[in-house]
């Protein structure tokens, strides 16, 4: 198998983009990742394309034809893929095994989704749960992982200040960020005063909805430095997939995310590293009672012991000790435009394992020079995790 | 829309389900393969009791369009007695539910689509002391 490298990276900003059309914000986007690569189009071999529903926000599907047509692309294969919230990371992982089995050399990936044209976006997340045996009862996305968040409180005790500090937290670390949605801080207080969404989840628990897209270019490891210098390199050492059940009922357990605990653990066995060597991570914080149940899934702290490893700031950007999560402010505070979300995570940890400039004022520590992410698609029927190194 | 609610009328009004003979474990909705035993499962109908009790829930108070006439509403997962999960409303006060809680279904009219929509039914949820 071959080995595979990030040499590019652009993003647009997440937010509510008026201006912008589904095909602009990914053209942008793949426009800035292909220069910062210093590849050429005629360099490109292939492209995936992440994206949840283009057909519900903005009435097109055939959306890979569409992609490459208004990126200047055509003929070379362009696939788009689709896995809810996990697209984009799905989308990354196809073009990695692409590589990996030697059919392409240079392939661009792109994650977009554009959520603000749509009267009724909350209809439309919801295909991402079950809609005969879910949505049709009258549950709504936010609340199964409300439902989730009730659950973890009553089995370990998890309290209502403990889960707002998450929030907090991310609006801290996107202040840093300029492509973030929100760059004002929060106090655990406002998070718990505002408006209720499902409880015990407000709307400062809670993900916005938002457009936006993110690029990449990766490329196969011995053609890397064809085209970037030896720093701006960076090695994917795992990209990893797993499915779960698509209702929340299904399960026997929901306080954890069975398929992130496997695809992490096969993440961590192919890169050959443990979870106490990982620098820095991005975890898909939809809903903050998911990041903190990925914080544990991932192995970065015991089981139910989330909320006092967050609260006691462990995870923060400034900690020494332990790995810092969500630097970027996550989906909370950076935004979730749903298909981009996967391939904005990975970016995010490009940067901060090469000490990009696009994150100096929140750069984590980078000791070991692991980094990891994992991007959940609906309530975590989808999860793939991408483990990333400064080595090959 | 339409026919996609009259496939579902035996699970949504009767609480018909399968069960595994091979590993007994029950399923609802209805499954064609058993993911415990895949082909060597034998599924077959089985009549739930639609009692069981609470194991999580939440109060939705952001609806989607079709449930804006309910809300605040209780959504639950209910853990039956025939050992499946299930979700549902709960139709009791907002301040008395709780997890652990004993509830028995009821046949109720779950949303209509619009002023001259399709109606659908289903179950609900009601605490069994009520
Ligand atoms: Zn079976």
């Amino acid at each position: 198998m071959k080995d595979i490298a990030i040499i590019g990276y652009g993003q647009t900003k997440f937010g509510e983009l008026w201006e912008s059309s589904f095909r602009e914000l990914l053209v942008d986007s793949g426009v800035k990742a292909i220069e910062n690569a210093k590849v050429d189009g005629d360099d490109i071999d292939a492209m995936y394309v992440g994206t949840m529903s283009g057909g519900l926000f903005v009435g097109q599907e055939h959306t890979a034809s569409l992609i490459a047509d208004y990126a200047g692309l055509n003929p070379i294969p362009c696939t788009r893929v689709e896995a809810a919230c996990a697209s984009g990371s799905l989308a990354l992982r196809s073009a990695c095994m692409s590589i990996a089995a030697g059919q392409h050399d240079v392939v661009l990936v792109g994650g977009v989704e554009k959520m603000t044209d749509v009267a009724d976006p909350t209809g439309a997340i919801a295909t991402a749960s079950d809609q005969e045996w879910e949505a049709f009862v009258g549950a709504t996305f936010p609340s199964l992982y409300a439902m989730m968040a009730k659950r973890y409180m009553y089995e370990y005790g998890l309290t209502l200040e403990q889960l707002s500090t998450w929030s907090s937290i991310a609006h801290e670390n996107a202040v840093n960020n300029k492509y973030a949605q929100f760059r004002s801080k929060v106090s655990v207080e406002q998070v718990m005063g505002a408006s209720p969404v499902a409880d015990p989840l407000t709307l400062l628990h809670c993900s916005p909805v938002s457009d936006g897209a993110a690029s990449m270019i990766v490329c196969d490891a011995d053609k890397a430095t064809d085209y970037a210098d030896k720093d701006d390199i960076i090695y994917i050492k795992a990209f990893t997939q797993a499915s779960d059940t698509i209702a929340l009922h299904d399960r026997p357990n929901m306080t954890t995310l069975e398929a992130a605990k496997v695809a992490s653990n096969y993440a961590y066995k192919m890169a050959g590293v443990g979870a106490d060597k990982i620098d820095v991570a991005e975890v898909h914080d939809c809903f903050a009672i998911n990041g903190l149940v990925l914080t544990e899934d991932l192995g970065f702290c015991k089981k139910g012991t989330a909320g006092k490893f967050i609260e006691e700031g462990n995870t923060r950007i400034d900690n020494d000790k332990f790995v810092t999560i969500n630097p970027s402010g996550g989906l909370k505070a950076a935004g979730h435009a749903l298909g981009a979300t996967g391939i904005r995570q990975v970016g995010e940890l490009y940067w901060q394992l090469k000490q990009d400039k696009e994150c100096k004022d929140r750069q984590s520590a980078i000791n070991n020079g692991y980094g990891i992410a994992a991007n959940v698609g609906g309530t975590g029927g989808t999860v793939c995790t991408h483990l990333l190194s400064v080595n090959r | 829309m339409v026919v996609r609610t009259w496939r579902h009328m035996q699970e949504r009004y009767n609480l018909i389900g399968k069960k595994c003979k091979t590993c007994g474990n029950v399923y609802f909705p209805s499954r064609k393969v058993c993911p415990e035993c895949r082909r060597k499962g034998e599924m077959e109908d089985i009549q739930l009791s639609g009692k069981g009790t609470v194991y999580t829930y939440s109060i939705v108070r952001a609806p989607p369009k079709d449930f804006e006439k309910n809300s605040p509403y209780i959504v639950g997962i209910i853990d039956l007695e025939e050992g499946t999960k299930i979700t549902g409303q709960i139709d009791c006060d907002l301040d008395k539910i709780e997890i652990g809680m004993p509830v028995q279904t009821e046949f109720r009219k779950i949303k209509e689509d619009g002023k001259s929509g399709v109606i659908s039914y289903g179950y609900k949820f009601v605490p069994t002391s009520h």
